[in-house]
């Protein structure tokens, strides 16, 4: 497998609080305090992982767990704090975000927005949202725009007599499409999919799924597929990443994470998804809420506290990634039961 | 089921008087629910499951007129009562859960308060009583450290948590007859579970009926005794559920059952249900509103739906059922 991006030991911190003035540190100067520390939400902490060409990754995990912290600084919409990110040979956290908007290598990484009914510029037709990437970054122009960007509507399924239309003249399934079109019209290598599918209805999200199946085995992008919904995961991720506040917890293929969880929250987080399968129904429940993101003391297991094991051993030292086979867990007691 | 409906609702129709036409939301619905029983309403988005709700609880928009039916709780239909009369059953015998907790509660009220506020109008509760029965209530659903958080505002509090709080103030007067209307939707998985296994403990110890409505199939086969299934505004089908998983009988029950993914081991056998709902605002809508998209359809599909009673075991509304 060649190794499409590879994401190492990123971190991204954000400052909480109020930010102290120029008179303020003057004043603790003077006083002979040291620099001033503001607490910090750990949005993404120390995350490692790979994405191999092709390939399909899922990320999942609760909100407020850093997903979506972590999508936007491998987009770079944002800057993160520490790491690295590369993109084939090339280090791309170097480069801010704001000059990453022009850079020659925009086009290769693209995103699916959540909503295409909010994501859409309201006052851009079909045609307007899948050519305006083409215009900024392809620099293409008259027939050249439009042969292209029809062929992006028609690998998504959107009819051409759509192109003129607002979004809000178009049915969620069609929006998705032209959110869809939009992202791959500039012939991405990989596309990041921020739960495309959470706002259709069931009938409309195997549709959309199917042409997302169909869009990578033709095109060989490879993705990064954001969703809580873990029964849509299974189906359409070769890999699966799990991620509690901040930390990845666990990685491995999907259906073995799925089927045999190694991590107590991937545990917990299987036994949560409703299945029409009635004939027996897990009762294990994560009870409390998650710790505080604000400076979390290193040394002490995030999951601590909603762990159902949860011993000494968990506050006194932070679970690493461990091995085990093909797939990786971040639990003191993996492998003990399972004899790995 | 030989236990008295706590609601029996029979050909319920709603339109909405709109400037671009007449939107016939529901059209002759009809459902049970029995005394403990959970019933199940699923469908997709903008099928009336909500406006079934807002029209039994007496609070659809302005726009939305009922125009037949009745809804029987104890001895009252909800449908015709005055709203002096109305407003002592809201909250007291019937109660709503909406979605989006943050959005439904009050802001710039403690949800201490807001329990409060419930317990004195309808639940008997002297004032000065008011506020340690409000921590009581928040103790009951399962808020941590209950006399700190009752002075807490809604956006200090956590979806779930938010949520829980909408249930203390559903439960607040012990009423007969509880509508969750999406009650998890825009929560994590993990928060989801907890908060229905909350809502059954509740029902399950009290009595309590309770209408779960919800677009996700396999959360119903979960959590419902029965489940209904609505599309563009009818109840198409309704049965125990598993009756339903193992033998659906109307053809949009088996497509969407075939379309929901929890089971399926590949993304192929999904399979998709052509075509999308019907313009309700249509005078030509067809007597029944799936034939436009349905694969069986035969000649005689142009007559009136054939209707099974609402006590019916497994009602179907079609001309030609599966098996």
């Amino acid at each position: 497998m060649t190794v499409l991006l590879d994401v190492a030991e990123l971190s991204k911190r954000f400052p909480v609080g109020r930010a102290v003035g120029p008179i303020e540190r003057l004043r603790r100067r003077l006083r002979g305090g040291g620099p001033v520390h503001l607490p910090h939400v750990h949005a993404v902490d120390d995350v490692s992982f790979v994405i191999g060409k092709g390939e399909t990754v899922g990320l999942v995990g609760e909100s407020g767990c850093g997903k979506s912290t972590l999508v936007r600084a491998i987009t770079r919409l944002i800057d993160p704090t520490e790491g690295s990110i590369k993109l084939g040979m090339r280090e791309l956290s170097l480069v801010p975000s704001r000059r990453f908007a022009r850079d020659a290598d925009r086009a290769r990484i693209q995103m699916v927005f959540q909503d295409a009914g909010e994501s859409i510029n309201p006052r851009f037709t079909s045609f307007d949202a899948i050519a305006d990437p083409l215009r900024r970054l392809k620099k293409l122009r008259g027939k050249a725009l439009r042969a292209k960007v029809e062929q992006a509507a028609q690998q998504c399924g959107l009819p051409a007599e759509l192109l003129g239309r607002f979004p809000h003249q178009l049915s969620g399934g069609q929006r998705a499409r032209v959110g869809i079109a939009r992202a791959v019209a500039v012939e991405p290598d990989l596309l990041v999919l921020d739960e495309p599918t959470a706002a259709l209805d069931v009938s409309v999200q195997v549709v959309i799924l199917q042409l997302l199946q169909r869009l990578k085995e033709q095109l060989g992008i490879s993705y990064l597929f954001v969703s809580h919904d873990l029964s849509v995961v299974r189906l359409l991720c070769d890999r699966v990443i799990v991620m509690y506040l901040g930390k990845i917890v666990e990685v491995g293929p999907a259906r073995e994470v799925f089927e045999h969880p190694l991590h107590p929250y991937t545990q917990a987080l299987v036994a949560a998804v409703p299945s029409s399968d009635i004939s027996g129904v897990e009762r294990l429940r994560l009870l409390g809420e998650p710790m505080s993101p604000i400076d979390p003391d290193p040394n002490v297991c995030r999951f601590y506290g909603r762990c159902p094991r949860g011993v000494d051993q968990c506050k006194g030292a932070m679970p690493v990634l461990r091995r085990f086979g093909n797939r990786e867990a971040a639990c003191h007691f993996t492998g003990e039961k399972e004899g790995l | 089921m030989s236990v008295a409906p706590a609601l029996l609702v029979q050909n319920l129709s709603v339109e909405f008087r709109t400037r671009s036409g007449v939107v016939k939301a529901l059209e002759s619905v009809s459902f049970t629910v029995a005394k403990g029983e959970t019933l199940a309403i699923v469908g997709e988005s903008g099928s009336g499951k909500s406006v079934t709700a807002y029209a039994v609880m007496g609070i659809l928009d302005p726009a939305g007129h009922v125009t037949g039916g009745t809804a029987m709780l104890g001895g009252l239909d909800l449908l015709s009562a005055s709203n002096a009369a109305m407003s002592e059953v809201r909250g007291r015998e019937i109660a709503m859960i909406f979605q989006n907790p943050r959005a439904a509660l009050n802001p710039i009220r403690s949800v201490g308060r807001q329990i409060a506020d419930v317990l004195i109008r309808h639940g008997n509760v002297p004032r000065k009583e008011a506020p340690e029965r409000a921590v009581e209530m928040l103790r009951a659903v399962g808020i941590p450290d209950p006399s700190r958080r009752a002075k807490a505002y809604p956006f200090e509090m956590s979806g779930g948590m938010c949520q829980r709080v909408m249930i203390a103030i559903a439960i607040a007067a012990k009423p007969s007859m509880l509508i969750a209307d999406e009650p998890t939707t825009g929560l994590d998985v993990t928060t989801q579970a907890v908060i229905m296994d909350l809502i059954s403990e509740l029902s399950s110890g009290t009595g309590m009926a309770t209408i779960f409505i919800t677009h996700d199939l396999a959360l119903a086969a979960q959590r419902a005794d029965r489940i209904a299934v609505m599309h563009a505004g009818h109840v198409i089908e309704c049965a125990a559920t598993r009756e339903l998983f193992e033998r659906p009988r109307h053809p949009y029950t088996a497509e969407l059952i075939a379309a929901t993914p929890d089971r399926a081991a590949n993304l192929d056998e999904l399979a998709s249900i052509p075509g999308a709902l019907p313009d309700l605002r249509r005078t030509d809508l067809p007597p029944c509103r799936y034939s436009e998209r349905c694969p069986r359809k035969m000649t005689e599909c142009d007559q009136p739906l054939p209707r099974s009673p609402a006590v019916a075991a497994h009602m179907v509304a079609c001309w030609n059922p599966l098996r």
